[in-house]
């Protein structure tokens, strides 16, 4: 079993091993990705959160935006792992070995996914001491993470594309800023129906608001609506996209 | 007798317009030792880069074993590993995790990749840092990390691209006794270096490059006659008696130091010749104070290689 599609397997397990021990060890950027989404929680569930009245408890209706700008905070510092790895020559030494190149980039973006589903488990678990009562089944659930699993691999592609156009940590570091402030243009802590008419445009056709509404409906009852197929169009477009740039960026790192 | 196992003919790159390779040839034999030597901007990266498959040429073909490197980058990639400017180590693993990644990567199967691993680090005298992540380490010591992650997979030709800028003295000897083991055990090795003396020792042949052409190439004993000479410098007590061992001196290379007590004399190093000058001064009982040589520096090679105008603005049309 040498085929080139178990090469590549075992290339890309070999990537995603490295890129995963590189999580684990910068545990401090772990712990401010999972830190900062829960302090966001908190701020917004126990200090905004009696001033705002939506009709519904408050923590139901803020916890799945705080998931997804959790997931997505976190994906996007892949764009930091790719960036240093630009910037340190380790791109190039890899594509100068018979290897399939760009495996490097799949165990970045493996260790991301896995990563991020952990710690928006931990997001979940701390909702849940606050008061978050997710009404979702077994099927729900299931749907809920395809999701997410679907986001945080889009976003990854998109951070590893950006990793590989900034090439330095510090442009890379930036691309994660602009990510964690684009949910704030979302249905992620108020309505839309609430903000001006000329930023619900904004609002309303940006990709986050469906698929925070569709993670709200699977986990919580409330109306999808045709929001969890728009979230798939969406990402999914995004993901090729990203995927296809990120590819042809690599293919041209050494220009 | 040896074949050439690195052949480029005739590379050409550009950069926005910029020429920085500029019909480029060069052959390397198998098993040997070649330097690419030139300033800064010359074009030695540029020409590694393309030769280890990272970079493609505008025109011109390279093969590596006989692998074009457009071609077959995969057969290439087989048979070469390149060592570049910065140590490209993943700063977060330990020593040994990098080595085992590189194991990995070139499929080695797991025994013959431990003992490989422990081999390179006892070679590299890095078995006591192994376990410690790389960026506690040294310079010199990711340095020679980063060569014995090349040699994993055991290249045939192996690229070092200024392997030894910014390093101290004793971690430079270090890697030239390193290079020179890795010639006696067959590989070829092509190194990038700025600096004359690096070419000097190691090299069987020195290709000298700037603005992307070859200006000289050679074995180092003749392209060292042939781009400079040593020169002997004998200073005086005073202006007065330099001017007279001048005249003394009449009929040899000679001219007046700028301090206007020393002479200058162009010598091909011999006992003889030096013999020869201060005997030559003695009998007119002139007693020179110090005696002390001069060997060029690669400015004056280039100076003396690169009769032109600075700046040149060549476009391609």
């Amino acid at each position: 079993m040498t085929g080139p599609f178990a090469l590549s397997l075992s290339d890309s397990y070999a990537m995603t091993a490295r890129s995963m021990r590189g999580v684990t060890r910068q545990i401090d950027a772990l712990v401010t990705s999972i830190m900062l989404p829960i302090f966001l929680m908190l701020l917004f569930v126990y200090v905004f959160g009696g001033a705002i009245s939506i009709g519904v408890d408050y923590v139901q209706y803020v916890v799945p935006g705080v998931i997804v700008l959790c997931a997505g905070f976190g994906a996007a510092s892949t764009a930091v792992a790719v960036a240093s790895d630009m910037q340190h020559g380790v791109i190039d030494r890899f594509r100068s070995l018979p290897i399939v190149g760009s495996s490097v980039l799949i165990g970045h973006v493996a260790a991301s996914v896995a990563t991020n589903l952990f710690s928006t488990a931990i997001v979940i678990g701390v909702a849940y001491l606050t008061g978050f009562r997710p009404t979702a089944g077994p099927l729900e659930w299931l749907g809920a993470i395809g999701l997410l699993v679907l986001f945080i691999l889009a976003l990854s592609w998109v951070a590893t594309a950006i990793g590989l156009l900034v090439k330095n940590v510090e442009a890379a570091n930036g691309a994660t800023f602009f990510m964690l402030f684009l949910p704030y243009l979302s249905s992620a802590f108020v309505p839309t129906d609430t903000m001006p008419d000329a930023l619900q445009v904004v609002t309303c056709h940006q990709p986050f608001t469906p698929m925070i509404e569709a993670l709200r409906g699977l986990l919580l009852g409330t109306p999808i609506g045709n929001n969890a197929w728009l979230a798939i169009a969406w990402f999914g477009g995004i993901l090729v996209v990203a995927f296809l740039a990120a590819t042809m960026l690599f293919n041209r790192a050494g220009e | 007798m040896s074949r050439i196992i690195v052949d480029a003919n005739q590379i050409q790159k550009a950069y926005g317009g910029k020429i920085v390779l500029d019909c480029l040839d060069l052959r390397v034999e198998e098993g040997s030792i070649a330097a690419l030597l030139g300033p800064n901007g010359a074009g030695k990266t540029t020409l590694v880069r393309i030769l280890s498959t990272l970079t493609r040429p505008d025109a011109g073909a390279a093969t590596i074993a006989g692998h074009d490197v457009v071609r077959e980058p995969r057969a290439v990639r087989a048979v070469i590993s390149l060592t570049g400017q910065y140590a490209a180590l993943d700063e977060l693993l330990t020593g040994e995790e990098n080595l085992r990644l590189a194991a990995r990567l070139w499929k080695l199967d797991p025994r013959e990749g431990r003992a490989r691993i422990h081999e390179l680090l006892s070679r590299f005298q890095l078995t006591d840092a192994a376990r410690r992540p790389v960026k506690t380490w040294s310079g010199g010591m990711k340095r020679k990390l980063d060569l014995a992650m090349s040699l994993i997979g055991r290249p045939r030709v192996l690229f070092l691209d200024e392997p030894t800028t910014g390093l101290d003295p004793r971690s430079r000897n270090a890697l030239w006794d390193i290079v020179r083991d890795l010639k006696r055990s067959g590989v070829t090795v092509l190194l990038t270096t700025q600096y004359l003396d690096e070419a000097d020792q190691l090299a069987d042949r020195i290709t000298l490059i700037d603005h992307g052409r070859v200006i000289a190439e050679g074995a180092a004993e003749t392209l060292k006659r042939q781009i400079g000479r040593d020169v002997v410098v004998l200073t005086f007590p005073d202006h007065r008696t330099a001017t007279h061992a001048l005249l003394t001196l009449r009929g040899q290379p000679a001219t007046l130091g700028t301090t206007g007590d020393a002479v200058h004399i162009a010598t091909d190093g011999s006992a003889a010749h030096v013999h020869g000058l201060l005997e030559t001064l003695q009998a007119a009982s002139i007693a020179a104070e110090t005696i002390t040589f001069l060997t060029p520096t690669l400015d004056d090679v280039f100076l003396s290689l690169t009769a032109r105008p600075e700046t040149r603005s060549e476009v391609y049309a």
